[in-house]
């Protein structure tokens, strides 16, 4: 297990550096590049090249990627043009506030999608069946704004069940050491904020959820349903093994394969979900940090911010390889 | 099977927690996660929560010119004099009199006494020469129009002024005296009757020097257009005599204040004051009535009865603003005045206004509101009037008049709330006539307001909302100079706005810019069509805030209470 978790960590570098390339020059691609991105009509000769000169791009190609790169290695870059602060703090300041909510998105769409599908499975064609999968539809056709939107009117407007903003109450005064704040108030033993922080993330994990959940409750489907017709588990079945263990031992942990895959590239994809989910509820992570940036054309901010997503999208995906190791052995020595 | 599921689940979530966990302590040394020290929040004031649109850039006063950082600024900090509670008289603050000398050189402010800033100091005519000293005395890129604009606006250049280009070459301002310690001299190299008004502007709000220099607050490099702040005054060391005190920043999440309990005049009645910024605009609506927030600022227009309905406060701001049609003189036709005056003709400002602005918008006759003085009610008008325009542009000698006439996407202004639909009118009226329109658009910002800076618009919707009570905050900065925007050199405008801008004596000053209003309106270098009164939205516990024509610029919260 160990040789596979290094050879793939080992194949992870080549991708990285690929990213970073990538990176660079889209941001240099930007027309008229980013200098004229940055002044946009003030854009004269003088002002242009004073701009190219201050963050370095009248240097060689060569050089300006090889000192990104040595920045990016230092978790360096650089500062926002249109905050001024330092782009790597703000992703650390950011970055729980978006992991916070893609996980609890997650383990919405897993937690309800898994079960779904394979009851959905052993009902096939019953009644229970059509109405989840038809449900699933749905879920999947609802953009995650109009969806998003519709949840905070009904709940928090018109109900006042629910929060429409943010992460916690703007009048609690609590710390948060982490950053994740359902973990900072089990840290800190806070049972007020705990209520808080997943009161705030109730709408927007539902909203960023949905999508995910019908995709994984379909494939669930499908897979056990495949699983169930394989000769395997007939033979389970005649060795007169109880349901209970055929379902456990050999169903499930054979479905589960396609299922992790779908919520291994759903955890990546979550993160582009949540630029939208994220300016809805004013939630103030990564999501909302990148969509400021494009209109303002802070491309400090893009470069990191991108990067930093890509990396993340890299190692879910790493996890998601190691975990079909654990549920397969036989992936481990191919 | 069916106990299988939840146990499956239940794996599942504790899973996640665990990659919750282990992401979590591997960043913990990493993140800067904030810990909010504030004194629990009391009975007595309690807290108020109110919605912006988005996060100050800098609180230090003198670098900003945008309406969140001044809203943040005019709690925290104090100018020698400032406006009238709703109104744009001018009346003390820091500087409990004032006088000029009978040259309109020296201005002798006298200071109110025992005022200290938040860090302890004295507040003291030697405090307000350092601050008045620190503006002038600015190097490099502290200098570029984009990071001083209120100082070039109301004084220009500085002590050395490195690029005219982006800012005058001579300075209004020449020294400052400490006459004793709680009188202070402004000496002017020319007289301004403007300058007064221009110091109610937040920029020019005393900061305390031993803040300024212990938090670097002049260590600004970079460039105009993307300056480094690497000081820390303006982020999280802001220290003025005002009501409120900076607790805790955490951009992107909320602005905490609490109530300065040394403040030398009435004191605030809240204990906390917290900007919550919601950049998306019905997020502010909804996070309203949903009771998250108490109060938000730029409401929509749209909205307005809703929530009057809903059983919200809504509160105007009587007007201060313009919304205009911009001609570029400089791109035939418009330099023929027979042309602009068809324009001024063809427009159906009042059908415009009545379908798409709010009950209290009113439509303009000149290029600044009637609340300000110097308003002129007898400048030349130009009704709705199809035939007449019709017959100006025959008497024009110009055959199929073609104007490029531009819009801005992306963005809602008080005066403007939906450009396009403005735009769309507009061009219907003069295609009515004989007009062919080319439509242009482009992002409000950068592309926008810098195409028509830089004259390379043709005919344009534009709008301006003023920053002090005084005429040369609007027409002085439309016309006093000459202006690529505009793209004409008119002398007789020019010097009447200067000559207006320097008269001294008040009721000559009223009369000068009457008299500017009228040439203007009969040069017609553009067609202003409405003014609007924007508007704040509160819960009905909110009292105590008075809107002010200046917008933000002097809304103070310190007599607010949330009942």
């Amino acid at each position: 297990m160990l040789k596979f978790i290094v050879r793939r960590l080992v194949q992870l570098i080549p991708i990285l550096i690929g990213l970073s390339i990538l990176v660079f020059v889209w941001i240099r691609a930007l027309p008229g590049g980013p200098a004229d991105a940055l002044l946009g009509e003030r854009a004269t000769p003088a002002k242009v090249a004073q701009v190219r000169h201050l963050y370095g791009l009248d240097r060689p190609l060569y050089r300006q990627y090889i000192s990104y790169l040595d920045r990016t290695v230092h978790l360096d870059f650089g500062q926002s043009i249109s905050t001024q602060r330092s782009v790597s703090n703000e992703i650390r300041r950011r970055f729980p506030a978006t992991i916070e909510l893609s996980l609890a998105a997650m383990v919405f769409a897993v937690g309800i999608g898994i079960p779904l599908g394979v009851l959905a499975a052993k009902r096939y064609l019953a009644w229970f069946d059509h109405v989840s999968m038809a449900g699933s539809l749905l879920g999947i056709s609802v953009p995650v704004f109009f969806l998003a939107f519709l949840l905070k009117y009904i709940f928090a407007v018109k109900l006042h069940w629910l929060p429409s903003i943010g992460r916690l109450d703007a009048t609690r005064v609590t710390s948060h050491p982490t950053g994740f704040y359902v973990l900072d108030a089990i840290v800190t033993g806070d049972g007020g904020a705990f209520v808080d922080a997943v009161r705030h993330l109730i709408l927007p994990a539902v909203a960023l959820g949905t999508i995910p959940l019908a995709i994984v409750a379909r494939i669930t489907r499908a897979s056990v349903l495949e699983v169930l017709n394989e000769d395997y588990v007939r033979s389970a079945r005649a060795k007169g093994m109880t349901s209970r263990t055929v379902d456990r031992r050999h169903v499930l942990r054979n479905a589960m394969l396609p299922v992790t895959t779908i919520v291994g590239l759903q955890s990546g994809l979550l993160l582009s979900g949540a630029v939208l989910t994220e300016i809805v509820f004013s939630w103030g992570g990564m999501g909302s940090f990148l969509e400021q940036a494009v209109f303002a054309r802070d491309f400090p901010v893009l470069q990191g911010g991108i990067l930093f997503l890509a990396i993340v999208f890299v190692v879910v995906n790493l996890l998601v390889d190691l975990t079909y190791g654990f549920l397969d052995p036989r992936i481990r020595v191919t | 099977m069916t106990k299988t599921v939840p146990r499956l689940v239940a794996a599942l979530a504790v899973l996640g927690l665990i990659s919750a966990a282990c992401g979590s302590s591997s960043k913990k040394t990493a993140a800067n996660g904030t810990s909010t020290t504030a004194a629990p929040a009391g009975k007595a004031g309690g807290t108020l929560v109110f919605g912006t649109s988005s996060d100050p850039i800098s609180m230090d006063g003198i670098l900003i010119s945008d309406g969140e950082s001044i809203r943040v600024i005019t709690q925290i900090f104090e100018t020698l004099v400032t406006t009238k509670p709703g109104g744009t008289d001018i009346v003390p603050s820091l500087a409990k009199s004032w006088q000029s000398s009978p040259d309109g050189l020296a201005w002798t402010f006298n200071l109110q006494q025992s005022v200290n800033f938040q860090d302890g100091t004295p507040f003291n005519a030697a405090a307000v020469c350092f601050n008045f000293n620190r503006w002038f005395n600015f190097k490099g890129v502290l200098q570029s129009s984009s990071l001083s604009y209120y100082w070039s606006t109301v004084f220009g250049g500085f002590a050395h002024t490195e690029n005219t280009n982006d800012v005058p070459a001579d300075s209004l301002y020449k020294s400052c005296d400490a006459k004793d310690t709680n009188t202070a001299v402004i000496n002017l190299t020319k007289p301004s009757s403007a300058f007064l008004a221009g110091l109610a502007n937040p920029a020019f709000a005393m900061s305390s020097p031993d803040a300024l220099t212990k938090y670097h607050a002049d260590d600004v490099t970079g460039t105009g257009d993307a300056p480094k702040f690497n000081g820390t005054f303006g982020s999280q060391h802001p220290i003025g005599t005002g009501p409120f005190m900076l607790d805790t920043f955490t951009p992107n999440n909320q602005l905490v204040m609490k109530r300065y309990d040394g403040y030398w005049g009435k004191k605030a009645i809240l204990d906390r004051l917290i900007f919550k910024p919601i950049a998306d605009g019905p997020a502010r609506r909804q996070a309203l009535e949903s009771g998250e927030i108490q109060g938000y600022d730029l409401v929509n227009p749209a909205d307005v009865s809703a929530l009057s309905g809903a059983g919200f406060q809504i509160l105007n701001r009587p007007a201060f603003n313009v919304g205009y049609v911009g001609f570029n003189q400089a791109k035939p036709p418009l330099d023929n005045p027979k042309i602009r005056q068809a324009i001024a003709y063809a427009l159906n400002r009042s059908a415009l206004v009545k379908a798409k602005y709010p009950a209290n918008a009113v439509v303009a006759k000149e290029f600044m509101p009637p609340s300000l003085f110097g308003y002129s009610s007898d400048v030349t008008q130009y009704n709705y009037d199809p035939a007449k325009a019709k017959q100006l542009i025959a008497d024009s000698g110009v055959a199929n008049p073609t104007i490029e006439f531009w819009y801005p996407t992306n963005v809602s202004r008080p005066y403007m709330p939906d450009p396009s639909s403005n735009f769309q009118a507009f061009k219907a009226d003069l295609e009515a006539v004989g007009f062919k329109i080319v439509p242009k658009s482009a992002p409000w910002s950068p592309d926008y307001v810098h195409s028509v800076d830089a004259g390379s618009a043709q005919m344009y919707l534009l709008g301006w909302t003023g920053d002090y009570g005084d005429p040369d905050d609007f027409v002085g900065v439309f016309f006093r100079t000459k202006q690529k925007a505009w793209g004409f050199d008119n002398a007789a405008i020019f010097s009447a706005l200067d000559a207006a801008r320097t008269e001294t004596d008040q009721q000559k000053r009223i009369a000068d810019y009457q008299a500017a209003n009228k040439l203007i309106m009969d040069f017609l270098p553009g067609v202003p069509y409405v003014h609007t009164q924007p508007n704040l939205a509160l819960t009905k516990k909110v009292q105590g805030l008075v809107p002010s024509p200046v917008g933000p610029a002097n809304e103070g919260f310190s007599t607010v209470s949330v009942g």
